[in-house]
């Protein structure tokens, strides 16, 4: 039993690896390019307060420019996978995510509405997770009342659709906004981009995506069983609906923070976990970190190409589409194939 | 061990079986025969307190069934299903160690202890050399071995099985019945449905016959399982027969 354990330490240990050279790249490149060592020098100094010698307009790309848009993809890419793999869990679905499950559709008509109000960052991200436990609670209780015979495509397509109620509420929200001021940003922010995060977005986001992650690791122990059927796990002694709860909570938070600070980024909660299982296997105290770290990666490598690759700027929330939907029929596909 | 009495089961507004009285002696294989739609699996959600009696108690050890913590009730009393897909590719070790959550806390990890249990209840069931291979990836019969070590993990004293020999061919169902054998000569004590009564004359000390949600007999397996017994229960001509076997005689149920 060495075998896995190692193998699970060693992919960690290369994903954050190139998780770290990444993000040196993206500090990096740019119209305004900086060289390695300067971005190394002028984070350092950004963090201890000693004087870098880096040149100020250099200082300033890395630090004020592209700091807080590096640590935005960074968390959102980390939360958004760290979300997927939970949903996926509880939910024993390997075709859910904060996207499909309609949760990121939840959340952005909350912080849409909020937005629309005039209201501060802190109550965008409270109406989005208010948002986000609606959309969530709403697909659990329908697809409790159908009991569908065909339980994760019900779960998909109940997702599916109460995710499309929501997109029907933001445009409400959309044609009701001052067309001059608010439509442009509610509209931009809702394509999904990090180049808009300023740090007071982030001290907002981190602290919420802090504590779910923090939940799911504490009871990651317990998240296999909950991928039992509900009678197993019962008769394991663990408490399903509790633990389902915390987790649905968490996960929903997670994404909530993460919509409140990019808007909708879809499909990186399902492919990320994807990858992550086809790695280390399908146990979720080794799922979790690495969908973390890959998560992070994945985001930060997605806009770092969107902003440096074209004449102008893709936002990465139509980048990851790309990459997303091919990767969810294959699954599909591999779904209906075993069940023939 | 286990102990029903007077236990109405099913749903809210939809009873399904009443009066039911049920005993698990220590160290007893009992068998629970009937047939479909009598309400055997919902009595065994019942008696593992996975759903609650809608009149009389089950009784573990003594004491209700809904007096006992969740934790400490999953170390005295294991449930084996049938063995089902699940997309999540768990390794077989894994499978097993499962079986000890109700060891640690709401927070805590698996230690060296509870995998070296998981590993001994697979060795005891002769599967220890799947250990890591991918449950997606081990035959039919294997798989129920897994959920049996993985009752044995919890170190329960009581193991019930619902329908453990579904889905399973013709040679994969006699390990199990096997296997369920060996449970009871470990001292569990076994509770275990099944379609086949042949499987009751074969393990089980005693039988309980389950029709339309009443007990219509229950007793020693080789004196409640007969030829009318059968005949009633699934409203068609059954017949007992004794055979010689080189293992020695056997009974044998054959419709006529």
């Amino acid at each position: 039993m060495i075998v896995p354990r190692a193998r699970f330490a060693l992919t960690l240990a290369a994903s954050a690896a190139a998780l770290l050279a990444l993000a040196a790249w993206s500090f990096a490149v740019g119209p305004f390019p900086v060289a390695f060592a300067d971005v190394v020098r002028a984070l350092w100094s950004a963090l201890t307060g000693a004087a870098s010698g880096v040149a100020p307009n250099a200082q300033a790309v890395v630090v004020e420019i592209r700091g807080p848009r590096v640590a935005a993809a960074l968390a959102v890419g980390a939360a958004l996978s760290a979300a997927g793999a939970s949903y996926q869990s509880l939910f024993k679905n390997p075709l859910v995510s904060p996207d499909i499950l309609g949760v990121s559709a939840g959340c952005a008509l909350g912080a849409g509405l909020a937005i629309l109000l005039g209201l501060p960052i802190a109550a965008i991200q409270a109406l989005a997770f208010g948002g986000g436990l609606l959309a969530v609670g709403l697909v659990v209780g329908i697809c409790a009342w159908i009991e569908g015979r065909d339980p994760l495509l019900t779960l998909v397509l109940t997702g599916v659709v109460v995710g499309s109620l929501f997109g029907a509420g933001i445009a409400l929200v959309k044609y009701m906004a001052d067309p001059y001021n608010q439509l442009p940003a509610i509209t931009f922010w809702l394509l999904g981009s990090f180049s808009g995060a300023l740090p007071r977005d982030l001290a907002t986001a981190l602290p919420g995506i802090g504590a779910g992650v923090l939940a799911m690791a504490l009871l990651r122990w317990r998240m296999d069983v909950l991928a039992l059927s509900d009678d197993e796990a019962g008769s394991l002694g663990v408490s399903v609906r509790r633990v389902r709860l915390a987790i649905i909570v968490a996960a929903t938070l997670v994404t909530a923070s993460s919509v409140a600070l990019a808007g909708t980024i879809g499909w990186v909660g399902l492919v990320i976990p994807h990858a992550a299982r086809l790695l280390v296997g399908a146990a979720y105290p080794r799922v979790l970190p690495l969908s973390l770290v890959l998560g992070a990666g994945f985001m930060l490598a997605v806009d770092t190409v969107c902003r440096v690759a074209f004449p102008t700027e893709i936002p990465p929330g139509v980048a990851t589409a790309f990459v997303g939907t091919p990767a969810f029929l294959l699954l599909l596909a591999a779904g209906f194939r075993r069940s023939a | 061990m286990l102990a029903a009495r007077a236990l109405s089961f099913g749903f809210p507004g939809r009873t399904i079986g009443s009066d039911v009285d049920l005993e698990l002696a220590a160290g007893e294989a009992v068998c629970l025969l009937g047939p479909n739609g009598t309400g055997k699996t919902t009595l065994i959600r019942t008696l593992l307190g996975l759903v609650p009696p809608l009149a009389g108690e089950v009784r573990l050890e003594g004491r209700g069934l809904a007096g006992w913590p969740a934790r400490e009730r999953a170390r005295r009393l294991a449930y084996v299903p049938q063995a089902a897909e699940s997309y999540f590719d768990f390794s077989v070790l894994e499978m097993v160690e499962m079986g000890r959550v109700a060891h640690r806390g709401p927070f805590g990890r698996p230690t060296r202890a509870d995998r070296d249990q998981a590993m001994a209840a697979l060795e005891r069931l002769g599967i220890g050399s799947l250990a890591a291979r991918p449950i997606h990836r081990v035959s039919g019969g294997e798989r129920q071995l897994t959920l049996i070590a993985r009752a044995l993990a919890t170190g329960a004293g009581a193991v019930v099985l619902d329908e453990p020999t579904a889905n399973l061919d013709f040679g994969n169902q006699a390990l199990i019945v096997e296997e369920i054998a060996r449970l009871r000569s470990m001292g569990k004590s076994v509770l275990f449905s099944t379609h086949h009564p042949e499987h009751a004359l074969r393990v089980a000390d005693r039988a309980v016959l389950l029709r339309e949600g009443r007990v219509a007999a229950s007793g020693p397996a080789l004196a409640v399982v007969t030829s009318e017994s059968l005949t009633a229960l699934y409203g068609r001509p059954i017949e007992v027969l004794a055979v010689e076997t080189p293992a020695g005689p056997r009974r044998i149920c054959v419709p006529s």
